[in-house]
């Protein structure tokens, strides 16, 4: 599993800058991201090389920032590569909540970031699926 | 216990005889030297010598904070300008700023009362007061501080603002009481755990909190949150400003300096004095002040008052906390709602900050709501589903202490306008 931070973006004009902006500063680098939003607000989810300084620096800048769990999986990068590793959630009935993916320069494996709502569960059966987890370590290198 | 036995345990008789006679000299000293009431006197035939019981107050006709206005800046002083020692004004949210001028006996009586309320609050020569209120024109920072070195007790004139150093001050020099108004004590309470100070690294002991409104709710959160005791004070810049009024430990009713101060409640639709217990508009009369007598002033403020003594020995009468404004009150879609209900809501919900915005426009012909809530980590999700199933939970206890369906938008923590360590609670833009 790999930590993934969350960050609440007021819908005003400049906040999702502002929030990358605070990172580069620290020079933290963003591995993947995401923005969820609804007609008022924004969620930005970031994987970055080093949460605790990306956290203190958004908390200064006075932004909420939230610690969560995702999972980082491979996927098989061609036609139905990942249809067929959601199928293993599919099959287990896990509701799937958001995914995103990485930008990757391994030629044959797509890497994405999805949340369930019981992670436990999809760990497990991904393992029993064979499906390649990673974690924050590991994606230093991709 | 007391800062002024006497004067805070008086029996009945006895208060009311020293208030008739200061009331009459107040009046005299208004009619003599201020043009406003001697021309208010005038129209209506009524002269100083006509007051005679306390009763015949309610000949007076009463002073609004347009009066005020009107005699922008100095226009009500009833001394020459070379007795005038200092100058305090409010922020001036809501128009022109009204502004006081106080002599040196004024700023005696205003340490006076805010003495008593120190005094309220657990206070000794050797404590130390941290003064977290504005310094400046608004009357808080000023107020206290007139107060604590009428008391000689050691007052940090920290004003608000800076919350690292606040927190700093209280660990480093002990302070004892905390004074600031409400939702800044609130605010120091969460930062004081957000930095992972443990209570018994701070030695403060009681709260002293006003200038604005706030509900039971918040005070047991701020109560907790620095392990003290709060009371409510009361106060506004036309009359003196914070000390008019003050909680003790009972925390059941604000002690009215009735010997400086006298109280009435009033219908604030027909203008009728209304009873003991009777809820409606506080109208105030200054009974020693020089510089600005004010009579009758119409405070805007709801409350009732309670004439019975309190347990904690005081005789002094007591106001109930504010229920709200009379002109506070804003009527949505024909239902009379108060910021303290919404305020109230909020607080119903765990990690939910108290601090929101009212914003009441009308695109068409109906009035439509948003209230703005500043988010908290507490309360951040990073899933939309989460977070508007949270805007539903604070529409649903907005309704419920309402009976309105308002729009609620979550916003960054502090973009929300603050003024003078005062929150703007409501904006209205309707054009009534």
């Amino acid at each position: 599993m790999a930590i993934q931070i969350s960050v609440f973006i007021e819908n005003k004009e400049g906040r999702i800058k502002k929030a990358i902006d605070t990172l580069a500063k620290v020079g933290v680098n963003i591995r993947a991201l995401s923005v969820g939003d609804s007609s008022k607000y924004g969620i930005l989810r970031l994987i970055v090389s080093d949460n605790e300084k990306a956290i203190t620096a958004l908390e200064e800048d006075g932004f909420i920032v939230k610690k969560s769990e995702v999972i980082v999986i491979a996927v098989p990068d061609k036609p139905n590569g990942l249809n067929s590793t959601l199928a293993v959630l599919d099959d287990a009935n896990i509701n799937l909540e958001y995914i995103y993916a990485f930008v990757s320069s391994q030629p044959d494996e797509a890497i994405v970031a999805i949340k369930v709502e019981d992670t436990e569960k999809a760990v497990e059966v991904f393992e029993k699926s064979d499906v390649k987890i990673l974690k924050n370590e590991e994606l230093e290198k991709i | 216990m007391f800062w002024n036995e006497k004067a805070e345990c008086m029996n009945k008789e006895e208060k009311e005889k020293l208030q008739l006679e200061r009331l009459k000299k107040t009046v005299k000293l208004a009619y003599e030297n201020v043009e406003f009431y001697k021309k208010r006197f005038d129209e209506i035939g009524l002269k100083p010598e006509d007051i005679k019981t306390l009763k015949d107050i309610e000949k007076i006709p009463f002073t609004t904070k347009s009066d005020l206005r009107e005699a922008y800046p100095l226009g009500l002083l009833a001394v020459p300008r070379e007795e005038i020692v200092e100058i305090h004004a409010s922020s001036g949210t809501t128009g022109k700023p009204t502004v006081t001028g106080y002599t040196q006996n004024d700023l005696d009586v205003w340490g006076e009362c805010i003495a008593r309320g120190l005094k309220m609050a657990g206070a000794e020569k050797e404590y130390i007061i941290q003064n977290a209120y504005g310094y400046g024109l608004f009357t808080g920072g000023f107020g206290i501080h007139h107060g604590g070195n009428k008391m000689g007790a050691i007052t940090i004139p920290i004003s608000a603002g800076n919350t690292q150093r606040q927190l700093d001050t209280m660990v480093d020099f002990q302070s004892d009481i905390l004074t600031c108004t409400p939702s800044y004590a609130m605010y120091l309470g969460e930062s004081r755990q957000k930095a992972g100070i443990p209570l018994e690294d701070i030695n403060l002991k009681s709260g002293i909190h006003g200038a604005e409104m706030w509900t039971d709710e918040m005070r047991k959160r701020i109560e907790e949150s620095l392990g003290i005791i709060t009371h409510n004070i009361y106060g506004l810049t036309e009359v003196m400003g914070p000390g008019v009024a003050q909680e003790c430990d009972e925390q059941n009713g604000m002690h009215i300096q009735d010997d400086h101060f006298y109280p009435e409640i009033i219908n604030s639709e027909t203008g009728e004095t209304l009873d003991y217990g009777e809820n409606g508009e506080l109208v105030l009369t200054s009974l020693t002040k020089t510089g600005m007598p004010i009579l009758r002033f119409r405070t805007k403020d709801l409350t009732s008052l309670i004439a019975d003594k309190c347990e904690c020995g005081r005789t002094t009468v007591r106001m109930t906390r504010i229920t709200g404004r009379s002109d506070d009150m804003l009527k949505i879609k024909g239902v009379m709602v108060f910021p303290s209900q919404i305020e109230k809501a909020l607080l119903r919900i765990e990690g939910a900050s108290p601090n929101y915005l009212i914003h009441v426009t009308r695109p068409d012909i109906l009035d439509e709501v948003e209230v703005k809530v500043e988010a908290s980590k507490e309360l951040f999700s990073d899933e939309i589903k989460e977070m508007e199933k949270l805007e539903k939970q604070i529409q649903a206890s907005i309704r419920s202490e309402t009976g309105l369906r308002v729009d609620v938008t979550l916003c960054e923590p502090e973009s929300l306008p603050r003024s003078e360590g005062k929150a703007v609670r409501v904006i209205d833009e309707r054009n009534l």
